[in-house]
């Protein structure tokens, strides 16, 4: 049988990696790439190659995603389209715009297309939120205490909620969704790597949350395993392991400065105004409270575990950008 | 964990290294300069591993080495010469298997937890965790300190996971009840709460070991409570005690009471199906049944400690 699969957000890193795997897979005939701006690897500004991948510039607030998908004969939907934080010229609106009604377009046109029968959705462990009051490990079943009420939580919340509707309506298309940690590694470009390339690290006073990340290696083998495999269900996705915030801090050789969370909060619209890294209110809690997950349902489900435990890939990440700890390279 | 055992200090006789003896003198002097090297070496490789990060948490924040090397060694002096605790029937903890701890709550502030913890790690060399109330992990401080030494927040999710993973885990099923209330009912046990902690020992079959700790009672008196102060900044209270606010910080040193903690026969759990944490008569009966427990170890253990403050009081 032959395979048609459509990767959306191939602009940004993680979904390039993935079109291009899918793209090296001789069982996919087609790899089709949407994006609202070309990827870098077309803008001769470099970037991860693509590989045989059809490239289409589609905004998915559009309608036009349903005539690609019709026009094709797609199979397979990988939802890669999420952004994370604001742009500096959109701003918080055209974000959210951007993942609800991106994904509900999509989503819609996958609804109504005859030939899509396997949907996987990138989305984040962020929905789980972050708070004194709920257990140390979330897993997937979990309701948490205080649900996500800000920003690119809130949008991901909003986006699982349209993809079990969907996963309702048609029981007939193999769902995934994963939530995923924060990413790690060489070529990802997050709000939460460039915190932590900054010289002096600003940290909630009196707290130090645990964090977990996956590497960008392990990210992709994960959804190009769910692209080309039926595994329905809701999975979290995270490397071994937790490192503790001060411990990340010591790792990278950064100081790290204390500030109580009022001052944290208007530093962070400070420099957010300055377009550099992002404190949101999310992100503070996160560096109060921390988060971890527990991702025995994945590995149960793939029968194979992350290759980085989160420590190796905050390492792995260290390295590519030349940071180490006080006192030369640890052993 | 990668830690190297650190060598035992060693006990050289008087008789072996007599002062009047020059090179037997000289040779042990060699020794223990040699023993202090070692110790430096090893201080060293871990303040090295500290400033750089190389440790392992798991994943509820517990640090295994800053608890052993830094927290335990800061409070057993605290155990030993302040409180001079007895602990004691230790046969009753599991030494390799999931078990529950559940013992009384007092003193005002939670000092009978870590002395608890200190007692596990020192006399049976298993770390216990601990579960607490929500508002230790609103705190600031208090909410990382508590993680790193291996406890965390008293839900069904993680008491499940950490008996699970066959932890010994300690509750406190009295909770603010128990270690706030007033130094008049002392050695009284409070009511037990919904008895979640039975439903998770019957889901994860490990036996409950009902624990008697004597002596937190009279660390810090509770004659009285500020209640509108402490409701104004979020406290469930806030103590008045001989020396406390009289002395200011002076009356935060806890009164040097004579400790015993007994670990009672292990109630076993694993008889029942896993599905029998549901039947809310069954866990009401348990509770009922681990509290009358509890409160006569406690009846017993006061009297065979005696005075508060031996010999005198």
């Amino acid at each position: 049988m032959t395979h048609t699969v459509l990767v959306t957000g191939v602009s940004r890193h993680i979904g390039a990696r993935v079109a291009s795997a899918l793209a090296a897979d001789p069982d996919i005939s087609r790899v089709i790439g949407v994006d609202t701006v070309p990827p870098p690897s077309l803008t001769r500004e470099g970037g991860i190659s693509l590989g045989r991948t059809e490239f289409v510039r589609v905004d998915l607030r559009s309608p036009d995603i349903a005539q690609v998908i019709a026009a094709a004969d797609i199979d397979t939907v990988v939802h890669m389209s999420l952004v994370s934080a604001p742009s500096r010229s959109g701003g918080r609106a055209a974000m959210k715009e951007h993942n609800v009604i991106g994904t509900m377009q999509l989503l819609g046109a996958c609804q109504r297309s005859a030939t899509v029968r396997r949907v996987v959705v990138r989305s984040t462990t962020a929905v789980y939120g972050s708070s004194p009051r709920d257990p140390a490990v979330f897993t997937e079943s979990l309701e948490p205490h205080e649900g996500p009420v800000h920003g690119y939580a809130k949008d991901a919340a909003e986006v699982e909620g349209y993809v079990r509707g969907f996963a309702r309506r048609r029981p007939d298309v193999v769902v995934s969704l994963l939530r995923f940690a924060n990413f790690m590694g060489p070529g990802v470009d997050s709000p939460l790597t460039r915190y932590f390339t900054q010289p002096v690290l600003p940290t909630v006073f009196g707290f130090d949350p645990r964090l977990q990340f996956v590497h960008e290696d392990d990210a992709v083998e994960v959804l190009r395993r769910m692209a080309t495999e039926d595994h329905p269900g809701t999975f979290n996705v995270a490397g071994a392991g937790v490192l503790l915030l001060s411990q990340c801090a010591r790792r990278a050789g950064r100081l790290s400065l204390p500030l109580f969370s009022p001052a944290f909060k208007v530093l962070g619209s400070a420099v957010r105004r300055m377009g550099l890294v992002e404190y949101s209110p999310e992100q503070v809690r996160l560096m109060s409270h921390g988060r971890a997950v527990d991702t025995a349902g994945l590995e149960a489900e793939l029968g194979w575990r992350p290759k980085f435990s989160t420590g190796a890939a905050f390492d792995d990440f260290l390295r590519s950008r030349e940071l180490r700890p006080l006192g030369g390279a640890r052993a | 964990m990668s830690v190297p055992d650190e060598e035992e200090g060693r006990v050289i006789p008087i008789s072996e290294a007599p002062s009047f003896d020059e090179p037997a003198a000289d040779r042990s002097a060699d020794e223990l300069a040699e023993q202090f090297a070692e110790q430096l070496a090893g201080l060293l490789a871990f303040l090295r591993r500290r400033v750089m990060g190389d440790y392992e948490v798991d994943e509820f924040g517990y640090d295994a080495e800053l608890t052993d090397k830094v927290v335990l060694e800061l409070l057993r002096p605290l155990y030993t010469h302040w409180f001079r605790v007895d602990a004691v029937e230790l046969k009753n903890i599991p030494h390799d298997s999931g078990a529950l701890i559940v013992a009384n709550h007092s003193g005002t502030l939670p000092l009978d937890a870590l002395m608890l913890q200190v007692a596990m790690h020192d006399e049976v060399g298993r770390p216990l965790r601990l579960l607490g109330a929500d508002l230790v992990y609103q705190l600031p401080f208090l909410s990382h300190l508590a993680r790193k030494t291996g406890h965390t927040l008293a839900c069904p999710e993680d008491a499940d996971r950490l008996l699970r993973k066959g932890e010994l885990v300690g509750v406190f099923p009295e909770g603010f009840k128990g270690v706030g209330k007033p130094f008049s009912e002392r050695y009284k046990l409070q009511r037990f709460g919904r008895g979640g902690f039975v439903a998770s020992a019957i889901r994860a079959g490990v036996p409950i070991v009902p624990t008697a700790i004597v002596g937190a009672e009279e660390i810090y008196p509770k004659i009285g409570d500020l209640r509108f102060l402490a409701r104004t900044l979020g406290l469930p209270y806030l103590p008045i005690t001989p020396f406390f606010p009289l002395l200011g910080p002076l009356g935060l040193v806890p009164l040097p009471s004579k400790w015993m903690i007994e670990f009672g026969e292990p109630i076993r759990t694993d008889e029942y199906e896993p599905s029998a944490a549901d039947d809310p008569m069954l866990v009401f009966n348990i509770t009922d049944h681990v509290r009358e427990v509890i409160q006569q170890l406690l009846n017993e253990l006061r009297l065979r400690r005696g005075h508060a403050f031996p010999p005198f009081l």
